[in-house]
């Protein structure tokens, strides 16, 4: 695929942006018709889904679901709803190839809610592929540089 | 009147005083009233098949090492340097032979023994003839059917004897072997288990993790998605009993809208899935007959073993544990529990069944976590607005599992430990004064 790294960023801080701003369908718009989005076990980035407990293990459509459940009222930790400052850095395209554009960014995300804020870290690792004419994600790892979801307790928005 | 406490058998009520949530003494009162007297769970004996594997563990504020030794033994020490105190251990999990202190260099083998340490001229010849300078053991350490406890109290009644009626429903779970091809295999815990926290009172989570009546208005989102799975509200869901297990422990037993991966299909497992799960039925009711097949396979049983251990036995089991670091805040740990022969492809289905709900980025869960975060916000207001209402389904001969019974039981050990130990210490400081 011919892309740049420039490009690349484009696209995350688009996505990012959209996150900000609690525009979920267009969110799940951006994955590919069987795109992922997978957050394995904190530090083991690598774990094989079936002899480990994840965090998110979505397929397409439940990511969609996961998405648009957010939007409910009745996604009570999410109302009303919290905000997010979602920061892309260290954009590095990592292969390109058979159609596939693989990139790693690091990742600073805030959720303000209440009287705290909790910082989520770490890396996103993408899959990108073209589909009619556009950039969509193939596959979305976010990889927590955490040693436990504490005092976060949970990641109950999208990273 | 109960300070704490107060049931009204007349008036059917019963309520709990906010205090119980908010009050560092009374966390304090609990860290010794309960934490040091009761079986706490460390973790699942099939988290140590080798010899030599460990994990770093907490328990009831304590630091341990649960390690299966050399010889075959599964053992727990205090993970702390005889010499000076250091952690000795501070890999989460391994295999090794050795646990070496990097402070001086102390090494014990997964025994616990003192096996080396450097100018050993510098102390007596017999100077660990009594193996104090061996890692401490925990005394009490004790396994129901792969569920593995400890307690800090040397003089505590037996594990079995501790859990009473709460083993008909851990048998009910740890029966679940027998749904897979090889049931000598056992269950088997998922690695890397979620560690998380929230901010609330660790009794709350307990009431929360044995509470039907929240269901439909908190999950609302889950139950939406589910049936678009085809995991549709029958007539019976959510019917069944809250149980008073008696020594603290409860149980809620009920049938229910979402799928099981022993025992209930739904569209939304596919075909395949939906072939095993009729094969775990034939072999559950050619184990145990068709009316425990029946029970083991249907029905959903949310366990509160006293004081912090939740087994879930729901679309998947999890096990649950946590510990108040304050009044306000507890740490969190959550294990998955499966059929160790179970396929592959279904445990696929089994995780995802168990990550739709349940866990810190389920559906469902962080909700929950949501409503114990708000109750711990408005026990703000304790000093004028100071009791809880858990008197629901007093006014029934059976407690539905949609009632507060389960909580109820809870409750009433609660008081009476917390009571128990107040009085001990009255009594000392009255010793104190006249002496």
């Amino acid at each position: 695929m011919n892309i740049t790294r420039q490009e690349v960023e484009e696209f995350l801080y688009h996505e990012a942006e959209l996150l900000d701003e609690w525009k979920m369908q267009e969110w799940a718009d951006l994955f590919a018709k069987e795109g992922t989005y997978v957050i394995p076990p904190i530090g083991s980035p690598n774990a094989d889904f079936k002899t480990a407990l994840f965090l998110v293990h979505d397929d397409r459509a439940r990511l969609e679901q996961r998405a648009l459940r957010l939007l409910k009222k009745e996604a009570h930790v999410e109302f009303p709803h919290s905000k997010t400052t979602h920061n892309v850095s260290n954009v590095r395209i990592v292969s390109n190839e058979d159609g596939v554009v693989t990139v790693k960014a690091n990742f600073v995300t805030y959720r303000a809610k209440r009287d705290f804020l909790d910082t989520y870290v770490g890396v996103n690792e993408y899959q990108l592929v073209q589909e009619e004419g556009e950039l969509k994600i193939l596959a979305k790892k976010v990889i927590l540089n955490l040693e436990a979801l504490r005092p976060q307790g949970k990641v109950s928005i999208l990273l | 009147m109960g300070k704490y406490v107060r049931e009204d058998k007349e008036k059917l009520s019963f309520k709990v005083n906010r205090q119980a949530f908010v009050s560092p003494e009374i966390l304090e009162t609990e860290r010794d009233a309960i934490f040091s007297k009761c079986w706490l769970y460390i973790g699942h004996e099939s988290e140590l098949p080798n010899k030599g594997d460990f994990h770093r563990r907490k328990v009831g504020g304590r630091n341990l090492i649960f390690t299966r030794s050399q010889d075959g033994v599964i053992r727990a020490f205090y993970n702390s340097c005889p010499h000076r105190g250091a952690l000795v251990t501070r890999e989460n999990c391994g295999n090794s032979k050795v646990f070496r202190c990097f402070y001086h260099a102390w090494s014990f083998n997964n025994q616990g023994e003192l096996v080396g340490m450097p100018d050993k001229a510098g102390f007596p010849n017999d100077h660990n003839c009594d193996g104090a300078k061996n890692l401490a053991t925990v005394k009490r350490l004790e396994n129901y059917r792969g569920f593995m406890f400890v307690n800090f109290d040397d003089n505590a009644v037996s594990l079995e004897e501790y859990l009473g009626n709460a083993t008909e429903y851990l048998d009910l779970v740890a029966d679940q072997a027998y749904a897979a091809e090889d049931p000598t295999l056992g269950m088997e815990v998922l690695t890397d288990p979620q560690q998380y926290s929230v901010r609330a009172n660790w009794k709350l989570l307990g009431e929360n993790s044995v509470d039907l009546y929240h269901g439909v208005p908190t999950h609302k989102t889950y139950f939406d998605i589910v049936a678009t799975r085809g995991g549709t509200m029958e007539k019976d869901s959510l019917v069944g009993e809250g149980k008073d297990l008696g020594g603290g422990h409860a149980v809620m037993e009920y049938y229910s809208a979402w799928p099981r991966p022993v025992g209930k299909w739904i569209e939304g497992y596919g075909e395949e899935a939906k072939e095993v799960i009729e094969k775990n039925i034939e072999r559950l009711e050619a184990k145990f007959g068709k009316e425990r097949a029946h029970r083991i396979a249907k029905k959903n049983r949310n366990i509160w073993i006293f004081p912090n251990l939740i087994i879930n036995d729901i679309m998947a089991i999890t096990i649950r544990t946590f510990y108040p670091i304050e009044p306000g805040y507890i740490e969190v740990t959550g294990y998955a529990l499966a059929p160790k022969a179970e396929g592959e492809n279904f445990r696929q289905v089994r995780n995802d069944s168990f990550l739709e709900f349940l866990g810190p980025s389920g559906f469902a869960t962080p909700d929950d976590n949501e409503a114990l975060e708000l109750c711990q916000e408005g026990f703000l207001n304790a000093k004028e607005v100071g009791w809880n209402d858990i008197s629901k389904g007093m006014n029934r001969e059976v407690p539905q599992a949609t009632d507060e019974a389960q909580m109820r039981a809870f409750w009433r050990r609660w008081n009476e430990l917390m009571l128990a130990e107040e009085a001990k210490r009255e009594g000392k400081e009255a010793e104190g004064v006249n002496a």
